[in-house]
């Protein structure tokens, strides 16, 4: 380091790394986060960056275009979409009567909502298998009808559903118990109908966190495995998930594979992520305080 | 209440929505597990959890909570008063860093390890030569528990040191208070519920990972195998009450965390950071 | 001050209100309030907070329903319509405005609303707009969010919005209690200009009796939920129907005294009681500037002054009057002769107001 890094020029004010403050422990707190982080997150994470290129371009290329793993990328992200989706009205309306009604047990029933937070995913994954398989209580009754809810992708999307909805009901639920009550009776002195007054005043205002709630819950989705592996069947090219062909490379001692699979699901979910996020920049920008 | 738009004609309506979908969702699979489990009766449900294979497992799963939770307690709240106390540079992109393991597959939190030290990662040649084993043992799985619960306890300090800024701590350095002394007598008091919550929340993640913890365990039966993977284990081998009495375990230990979490929000929901008032 | 004189040459009752009651759980926030409104009035209810101006304020909206009463607008029985078809403007207290919306979606939504077969058309409703951003001088700001507008602008935006449904009557919920001190005095001209020119029956809620006195044509004050006094500005200043009113409009003095026939005693000073005076032993109230000052050996009440102090424009003196310290105020630079700290003066109430003692 020069002397003049030192001592900054008079007058001149130089951009510091830190700005000063009168607490101690920064050295110690910082150093500590860093170096945790660097071994936990940020080293692992290069070996995931770095190992699907051992083969080059055309090793990452080759694994990305196998039928299965095109097949299995598919097959995760659509199911995710859909289960999000899905989400996104029904969490809507769990929150609404969470925040707008008053019953006895409510607060019982909002506890219950973050279950699939709070409940293993192994557990939640055999359970909802013994559930909706072809013996299981409901299971059985939708093969009356001739539907197979178990070991095929309809099996993987209620597995997603489970998972995601504590996800949109959480985002939005704190919106709506925040929305102005002033803004609502605005409208309503206006003249809105009940109607308009959701659609114009209350859906807009939910909408940046409605969206927030998809992405989070897209997000937990895509990545999931323990409670989707037991009902999902695993039939390649069929109900086979990202995550499980993952697995299957490691077991056959396959790391840049299993690498460029993994590397590619993050890329996949970022880009999603990303584009979420200019939206709701978008929505934003169309007046928030 | 406040009386805005309620929808009262859709009232009824809407709660007997609301609980459906929660019910069958939700409540129907928690019922299962227990109905599954006890299915043959209470000495089948008995029998499977005292094997020692299951005692193993649920030996081995305190453990790894054990090493997992306080580590990572200790990092939440050196990152949360770097974080919320100072103002630096790439304050956000370290932000972004910690809460990178809630956006990863566990399966890909498991993978990371296996490509560091697996028999062909980075170091498994090294570790092989010096005869250390990580994955397919312990440290391997403390170390994707590690990773897969690493925000948690941070991403409930940091919101919340934050919103309580700085004054209290800078008050008692003026009235004289040492660093140390100012820590614990100031900040981890007005932390302390929101700690508990974030060890709440990490504890249940830890004991119940699967996916991250089945990519670096091998699933050897009896030595390798959580209580999570014993499930499996059971499960795949056709041992359904075996394996619903494993599960039942741990949907004990789920329910045990919705209730603590929800006293909790409802206790302390002042000191909690702001998404976690009701 | 100068006050607005009641306009009795104005036309029939427009809005009246009977024996509205209203309660929220065991606490009563109205209790059998009556009054009414002429076509085209500014009224303005003043209370402090909990005094329930603001329940009866919405119960004119429709936002409240009252639990005993009637309300009636013109022919019409008010309590029987639901909110969207008052056509009342209301201005919420924070505007209220949707934040998601620009100035002129704001302004328009009312419009915006209606069934098709009262919808104006488009152009219609960009001329309205316009026109509206033309009154309340936001010309020019029709493209902006309400987040890029600043306090006072939003309070206009509030107003051009409410007035566009042309509503039968305009209310206001303490229009400028979330305004600095010197945004809100220019806001309130205007408003008051704007009432004139819109010509709307307008109801105001504020616990600024400065903002009530200066706006007005009738006040009507509330306290408890109970309508204590209701009338002009000058009327109520001038004889507060009690202690509270009179406290409430401005500053007070107070001291004890006896009213025995037509004359009025307080220590060794006597003088005509007021009109209208209860017999026996009474309670005196009066303006800290409105007190003529006296040579120790004249007539008056015997106060010792203790201090002076120069407040801004005004004298604030501080003295003992018949022993009890007071706090009297003199205008003008010069002080009254003889009102020196230490030195005892005669002091007379000009405009006393006597209550019976309670």
């Amino acid at each position: 380091m020069t002397v003049a890094a030192l001592a900054p020029v008079a007058g001149k004010p130089r951009t510091r790394w830190k700005e000063p403050s009168i607490l101690p422990g920064f050295p110690l707190a910082m150093g500590w986060t860093l170096t945790y982080l660097g071994l936990i997150v940020v080293l692992p994470l290069a070996a995931l960056v770095l190992r699907p290129w051992e083969a080059g371009l055309h090793g990452v290329w080759a694994t990305l275009t196998e039928d299965r793993v095109l097949a299995a990328l598919r097959l995760s992200f659509g199911t995710s979409l859909l289960a999000a989706l899905t989400n996104v009205p029904l969490g809507l309306m769990v929150a609404w009567t969470l925040t707008r009604y008053e019953f006895p047990g409510r607060r019982i029933v909002d506890a219950f909502v973050d279950l699939p937070f709070a409940l293993p995913t192994a557990v939640a994954g055999i359970a909802l298998t013994a559930i909706y398989g072809p013996t299981g209580v409901l299971g059985e009754q939708f093969a009356q009808f001739g539907l197979k809810t178990a070991y095929n992708p309809i099996g993987i999307y209620i597995a997603l559903l489970f998972i995601g909805l504590p996800f949109v009901v959480r985002t939005v639920q704190p919106v709506l118990q925040d929305l102005d009550r002033e803004v609502e009776e605005a409208a309503q002195t206006l003249g809105a109908t009940t109607f308009q007054r959701f659609r114009m005043v209350v859906l807009p205002a939910v909408l940046p966190a409605l969206i927030s709630g998809f992405s989070l819950a897209f997000a937990r989705a895509v990545g999931e495995y323990g409670s989707v592996i037991f009902i999902a069947g695993n039939m390649p090219l069929k109900s086979e998930i990202a995550p499980l062909l993952i697995v299957i490379k490691l077991e056959q001692y396959d790391y840049a594979g299993a690498a460029t699979v993994g590397l590619a699901m993050l890329v996949i979910s970022f880009g999603a992520l990303l584009g979420v996020n200019f939206l709701q920049i978008f929505l934003a920008r169309r007046g928030r305080a | 209440m406040n009386p805005t738009l309620r929808l009262p004609g859709l009232a009824p309506l809407m709660l007997a929505a609301t609980l459906a979908v929660l019910g069958v969702l939700i409540v129907l699979p928690l019922g299962v597990v227990f109905h599954q489990a006890l299915a043959k009766g209470l000495g089948a449900y008995i029998e499977p959890l005292t094997h020692p294979d299951a005692l193993h497992a649920i030996r081995l799963t305190l453990t790894v909570a054990a090493i997992s939770v306080p580590l990572n307690a200790v990092f939440g709240v050196a990152a949360a008063w770097a974080i919320a106390r100072f103002e630096f540079k790439g304050k956000s992109l370290l932000v972004t860093f910690i809460d990178l393991p809630f956006s990863m597959s566990p399966v890909v939190s498991g993978l990371v390890w296996v490509l560091l030290f697996g028999a062909q990662g980075w170091f498994g040649e090294w570790l092989r030569d010096h005869d250390i084993k990580i994955i397919f043992a312990t440290s391997g799985l403390v170390l994707a528990t590690v990773l897969v619960t690493l925000p948690f306890v941070a991403r409930e300090l940091i919101p919340l040191m934050q919103d309580q800024g700085a004054d209290e701590e800078a008050a008692a350095l003026t009235l004289g208070a040492g660093g140390w002394t100012t820590f614990r007598r100031v900040t981890l008091p007005n932390i302390k519920w929101a700690l508990l919550y974030g060890v709440l929340l990490c504890n249940a993640r830890a004991m119940g990972e699967f996916g991250a913890v089945s990519v670096v365990s091998g699933s050897v039966r009896g030595v390798t195998t959580t209580l999570p993977l014993h499930v499996e284990v059971l499960y795949n081998d056709y041992e359904f009450v075996g394996a619903f009495a494993a599960a039942s375990i741990l949907a004990g230990l789920g329910l045990v965390t919705l209730v603590l979490k929800t006293v909790l929000e409802w206790r302390h929901s002042g000191e909690l950071s702001a998404g976690r008032r009701h | 001050m100068n006050f607005r004189q009641a306009d009795d040459t104005s036309s029939a009752t427009a809005l009246e209100i009977k024996g509205v009651s209203k309660a929220f759980g065991r606490f009563p926030a109205l209790k059998n309030v009556s009054l009414q409104a002429k076509d085209k009035e500014f009224l303005a209810l003043l209370g402090p907070s909990g005094s329930g101006k603001t329940t009866l304020l919405r119960v004119l909206a429709g936002l409240e329903k009252p639990d005993a009463g009637e309300v009636r607008f013109g022919d019409e029985d008010f309590l029987a319509l639901p909110v969207r078809r008052r056509k009342v403007g209301m201005v919420f207290q924070h505007y209220a405005l949707f934040r998601h919306m620009t100035v002129a979606q704001n302004i328009a939504f009312g419009l915006t609303v209606r069934k098709r077969s009262e919808k104006p058309s488009k152009s219609e409703i960009a001329d309205r707009v316009n026109h509206l951003l033309q009154l309340v001088q936001l010309e020019g700001l029709d493209k902006r969010f309400p987040s890029q507008l600043s306090g006072g602008q939003r309070q206009r935006v509030a107003l051009a919005r409410a007035l566009a449904i042309e509503p039968k009557m305009l209310l206001l919920d303490e229009p400028f209690g979330a305004l600095d001190a010197q945004v809100r005095r220019e806001l309130r001209r205007w408003l008051r200009e704007l009432h004139d020119r819109a010509g709307v029956t307008t109801v105001f809620v504020t616990h600024d009796q400065e903002e009530a006195l200066d706006l007005a044509d009738r006040v009507a004050i509330l306290k408890d939920g109970e309508l204590v006094q209701l009338g002009a500005p000058n009327e109520v200043y001038e004889h507060p129907a009690n202690p509270f009113v009179f406290d409430f409009l401005g500053q007070a003095c107070r001291l004890r005294g006896v009213v025995e026939g037509a004359r009025l005693r307080v220590a060794d000073w006597e003088s005509a009681a007021p009109t209208g005076a209860p017999q026996g032993a009474v309670e005196v109230f009066f303006r800290p500037d409105e007190v003529a000052f006296a040579p120790a050996d004249g007539a008056g009440l015997a106060a010792e002054v203790k201090g002076v102090a120069q407040r801004g424009p005004d004298v604030r003196i501080d003295c003992l009057v018949e022993g009890a310290p007071m706090e009297l105020v003199g205008h003008g630079p010069t002080l009254p002769p003889g009102v020196t700290p230490g030195l005892s003066v005669r002091i007379k109430p000009l405009r006393p107001q006597v209550y019976a003692a309670g």
